[in-house]
């Protein structure tokens, strides 16, 4: 069937694919490795790189010095863009909790968005090649492209460069030691902040590298910002994260398996990258190259004990939610539509909170619980043909029985790994639901999932959202204060004193896991019968990223920090969303202002002012 | 399941009476008719840009012209941010706070099917634009949804006129792996295969949608020695598809048949790297010299200094279409405009069309012809228009693939 010409073909071709992965995902592994931000704005840099390539190539000569010259023009205009990032902002949020850079960072890729429509227009921007770009080799009777040659050339040697420039120079060992241990590196006397800086600026100029070198065989346009950031991300994470050989190894693996996927599954090809992804987590917990986070990485910070709610707060909790259970009496149906959307956010972002908080395990891919309770919701009304309450009870179940079997492997690993891990289960269920179409009915989802009919109304929904949410919030919350509860942190901030006194941590992680899956799930159901009905984009990243907005922007160290956090961000989503045709301008904006303005959040940053004027 | 919906619907008559008053006061007003439109503004800015200078040229006719029956036109217009659950949100906002008569809209299907799901509940009318899935005229349709734009059976079909011409047998197809992509291939497939008992398709590639592995899917249609290649991949994958095929020789003697690749949207960006001689559907916008056509293009090139893409004529026959059905409703209630569209004729830059009462679907059909390089820019040639209503199935059929008719 397939023959040695044939063969080489795709291996040719996984190779160029490799080699384009490659580009982007060094540059985010590097700057992982020294700041350990992870940077969802890698990306955005990608899909600057190729509108400004575009931009100098185009009014270059089209020679291949020509090209040459528009390549490192835009490698050196992004690094200027990454430095001026990175001091503008994420120097001033590198003390904030963990992964709340990442808050940061998506406020970068929000208005990036909204810049590069601004300033390149709507239309793909495709380069014009000259004829060395369009030129071919003959191989055994087919044509390959010489720039994919040039391009697999360009892989190796971008990485002896980089490599020469971490093991053979002062400033590569700095940062090789920074990525080792930050806090020796500091004690050591070394500028961090310009070692950081640096870093930024040289993973921007790589991103921008990769962004310059996909503009000959496809387009600048403004959907490759997400598209390759999750591409990326996986590189990053199979080769292990801030591993620049792991990097190289993760893109060949993932360059190959997509050439030679294609062949044998041709419908498999999306969901193929995560399934690699998982596999690679289950077997290697650190990915191929990685190390175990060493000291001063992601886990070991010491974190304030959450003590149950003051007075003060208990009233106005209480006050909040009887205003809550009167507003249908005062409210429209669209204001009270709204509220429930706000309600059922709030039960889906104390879920992650749940985990994420108290748990220590961070999930990129929270959505596939409120996915997959939104299906199961749908399932039961289409193929079961059950009532509501059936739906609404196998949305929780289902969610957290898949998340019973799959948290087994989530719970061996920690920090972005783990997370990463969530985020390819919830990739691989997005790809069944999106492609699927004959069980799912892919994108054009599930129509017709309408609530019972005593709470058809836009009253009699609302006041059921707000019990089941307020329900499930505070059954977390009493879950927390349980010693079950206790023994969760205590597994967090310290796994080795905590399995030392005989605490099962692996068991007490994964009942957690699926506890949160399982509140994540009822949020879903309940938004299918909200909305009365459930599509793919449940599922997505953005929805996913949206949770871990909600309990970032509240307050990933406060119980009440996701509630504000949910309440706060769909309120200004909505807003924004009907008031500007520029609202991801507006959002990202607004995102990066509180993350300077409350580096803990919005209720962190509430607690620290009622704790200045009241001194402990 | 019929059954619980007709239940519910039944119930929600009686709930929807009370939405529905503040309609009916202001009906016998001079107060202007409001359009609520939703579109994917952010999301898809390549086609809806264009479209919403295409709704906003045609109100200014519409109102220049004195408006429907003696009543402004106003549009209120919100972006969905590619979500349906954001623009069934909307959707409620806008009939309960700007008190609009009906919505209209839509750029993807799940929109399109989230809304049309939504004004079945609410008994609102909702005139779907651009979303092709055929399930929301045919699986899901109802009585207050109708749609504008060729389906995706409507665009397949259109191109088997061409396909079955050629004397490929072998062929491949390659399309985005979602419901449009598996819908397009399934009807193409099946109707040139019931025409054309000797052709075979010899393999298939699934890209996911906006992630395309060109070269290597290039390679795999390569492998399996087509005659001919059925494209349905569009946007910046359909740009790196062809250039990998470009330079791989991948279309070289061979036929390609590709869906909508003639729009100006999808054709523009191939540049000087325009495959000659693919049949596609599309919009030659620089040739159609029609006097419909003409005069809408010189007044939007007057306007927006720009000239006008697939999604302006999309937008601006909507406004047309929506005055049209209004014209002929009698009343704004939603049972009236439901029967006021039923057979609606309205005017289009492509020539008249009307609202099929059989499954509400409009007879605006799309351009068939042929790619071409020009001035190192791709356009159509060789085009001739044909009218959705010509390679429609037949009435009985669409009956039974229309469950919910009415």
């Amino acid at each position: 069937m397939v023959g040695g010409g044939q063969l080489l073909l795709s291996l040719l071709t996984g190779l160029a694919d490799a080699a384009g992965l490659f580009f982007v995902a060094s540059g985010l592994t590097v700057i992982f490795g020294v700041t350990r931000v992870v940077n969802f704005a890698h990306g955005s840099l990608t899909m600057l790189g190729a509108y400004c390539g575009w931009s100098l190539i185009s009014r270059l000569p089209p020679t291949p010095l020509g090209f040459a010259l528009g390549t490192l023009a835009t490698m050196v205009l992004l690094a200027v863009i990454g430095a001026g990032l990175e001091i503008g902002l994420l120097r001033r949020v590198y003390r904030a909790p963990e992964l709340f850079q990442l808050l940061a960072t998506f406020g970068v890729v929000l208005m990036t968005q909204d810049i590069v429509q601004w300033l390149w227009g709507v239309e793909d921007l495709a380069l014009r090649r000259p004829p060395w770009l369009r030129a071919f080799v003959r191989l055994g009777g087919a044509r390959f492209p010489r720039f994919d040659l040039i391009v697999i050339a360009l892989f190796p040697l971008v990485f002896l460069l980089l490599w020469l420039v971490f093991t053979r120079t002062r400033w590569g060992r700095l940062v090789r030691a920074a990525t080792e241990d930050r806090e020796m590196v500091a004690a050591l006397g070394v500028d961090q902040r310009l070692l950081f800086t640096s870093v930024f600026a040289l993973g921007a100029a790589l991103a921008g590298l990769g962004g310059v070198l996909m503009l000959p065989d496809a387009s600048a346009n403004l959907g490759m910002d997400l598209t390759t950031v999750t591409d990326a991300f996986v590189v990053v994470v199979v080769g292990g994260l801030g591993s620049l050989p792991g990097a190289a190894a993760a893109s060949l693996l993932i360059g190959l398996l997509q050439a030679f996927g294609i062949m044998l599954v041709p419908r498999a090809t999306l969901a193929l990258v995560f399934v690699v992804m998982a596999v690679v987590l289950v077997l290697r917990p650190n990915g191929l190259l990685g190390r175990p986070p060493g000291r001063g990485g992601v886990l070991g910070e010491v974190r304030a004990l959450v003590r149950p709610a003051p007075h003060v707060l208990r009233w106005l909790g209480l006050a909040a939610l009887i205003l809550a259970a009167l507003a249908p009496l005062l409210l429209g149906p669209y204001a009270l539509a709204v509220g429930t959307e706000m309600l059922i956010a709030m039960l889906f972002a104390a879920s992650l909170h749940f985990m994420m908080g108290p748990g220590g395990m961070v999930s990129f891919g929270h959505a596939a619980w409120f996915g997959i309770g939104a299906y199961a919701s749908a399932f039961a009304v289409h193929l079961l043909a059950a009532p509501m309450p059936v739906g609404l009870l196998l949305a929780p179940l289902a969610a957290g029985l898949i998340a019973a079997l799959f948290g087994a492997f989530v719970v061996r690993l920690s920090g972005v790994y783990l997370a990463m891990l969530t985020l390819a289960f919830a990739q691989i269920t997005w790809a069944i639901a999106f492609q699927w179409v004959d069980l799912t009915g892919g994108d054009n989802g599930i129509l017709g999932v309408w609530p019972a009919r005593l709470v058809a109304g836009p009253r009699g929904f609302y006041w059921l959202a707000l019990t089941l949410a307020v329900a499930g919030t505070l059954g977390l919350r009493a879950v927390l204060a349980a010693p079950f509860g206790y023994t969760l942190r205590g597994g967090r901030d310290s796994r080795v004193r905590a399995e030392a006194i005989g605490l099962p941590v692996t068991a007490i992680q994964l009942t957690a896991f699926a506890l949160s899956a399982a509140a994540a799930g009822l949020a879903g159901g309940l938004y299918a019968y909200a909305k009365g009905s459930v599509f793919p984009t449940y599922i997505s990243l953005g929805h996913s990223v949206d949770a871990l907005l909600m309990v970032l922007l509240g307050g990933v160290a406060t119980m009440s920090g996701p509630i504000l956090g949910a309440l706060a961000y769909t309120g200004l989503y909505d807003v924004l969303l009907s008031a500007t045709s520029l609202w991801r301008l507006a959002l990202g904006a607004a995102i990066i202002v509180l993350v300077l303005a409350a580096p803990e959040g919005i209720a962190g940053g509430a607690l620290k002012l009622w704790q200045r004027r009241r001194p402990a | 399941m019929n059954k619980i919906s007709l239940s519910r619907r039944a119930l929600l008559a009686a709930g929807t009476a009370a939405l529905a008053a503040p309609r009916l006061a202001r009906a016998d007003t001079n107060a202007p008719i409001r359009i609520g439109e939703i579109n994917s503004y952010s999301a898809i800015p390549a086609f809806t840009l264009p479209y919403r200078n295409g709704w906003q040229l045609a109100l200014e006719h519409v109102n220049a012209a004195g408006g429907v029956g003696g009543r402004k036109l106003e549009v209120i217009s919100r972006d969905d941010a590619g979500k349906p659950q954001d623009a069934v949100r909307l959707a409620g906002e806008l009939i309960e706070s700007d008190k609009v008569d009906l919505l209209a809209g839509g750029f993807l299907s799940n929109v399109g099917l989230a809304l049309s799901d939504f004004s079945a509940q609410k008994q609102v009318i909702y005139i779907a634009g651009e979303p092709l899935t055929d399930a929301l005229v045919w699986q899901n349709g109802q009585k207050f949804c109708y749609r504008l734009r060729p389906s995706t059976y409507v665009q397949a079909a259109i191109l088997v006129e061409e396909a079955v011409k050629l004397p490929a047998k072998r062929w491949v197809s390659v399309a985005p792996n979602y419901e449009y992509g598996q819908s397009a291939v399934k009807w193409f497939s099946e109707l040139l295969k019931a025409r054309r008992p000797d052709v075979e398709f010899v393999a298939a590639q699934w890209p996911a949608l906006g992630h395309i592995d060109a070269g290597a899917v290039a390679e795999a249609l390569a492998s399996a020695k087509p005659e001919a290649i059925y494209n349905v991949t569009f946007g910046p994958d359909l740009t790196n598809f062809v250039r990998q095929g470009n330079t791989r020789g991948l279309f070289e003697g061979r036929s390609v048949v590709s869906l909508l690749t003639g729009e100006p949207e999808y054709l523009d960006p191939l540049g000087d790297e325009t495959p000659s001689g693919w049949i596609v559907t599309g919009y030659p916008w620089a040739s159609l010299d029609t006097p419909a056509h003409a005069a809408f293009r010189a007044a939007y090139q007057k306007k927006f200094n720009d000239y006008p893409r697939m999604g302006s004529v999309v937008g601006y026959s909507l406004i047309h279409a929506i005055a049209a059905g209004i014209g002929r409703a009698g009343g704004m209630t939603p049972d009236q405009l439901a029967s006021g569209f039923a057979g609606a004729a309205f005017e289009t830059p492509f020539g008249p069309a009307l609202f099929r009462p059989l499954d509400h679907q409009s007879t605006l059909g799309t351009f068939l012809g042929k790619t071409a390089l020009k001035d190192g820019k791709g356009v159509m040639v060789d085009w001739r228009y044909v009218d959705g209503a010509s390679v429609m199935p037949p009435d009985e059929a669409v009956r039974k693939l229309r469950p919910g008719a009415g």
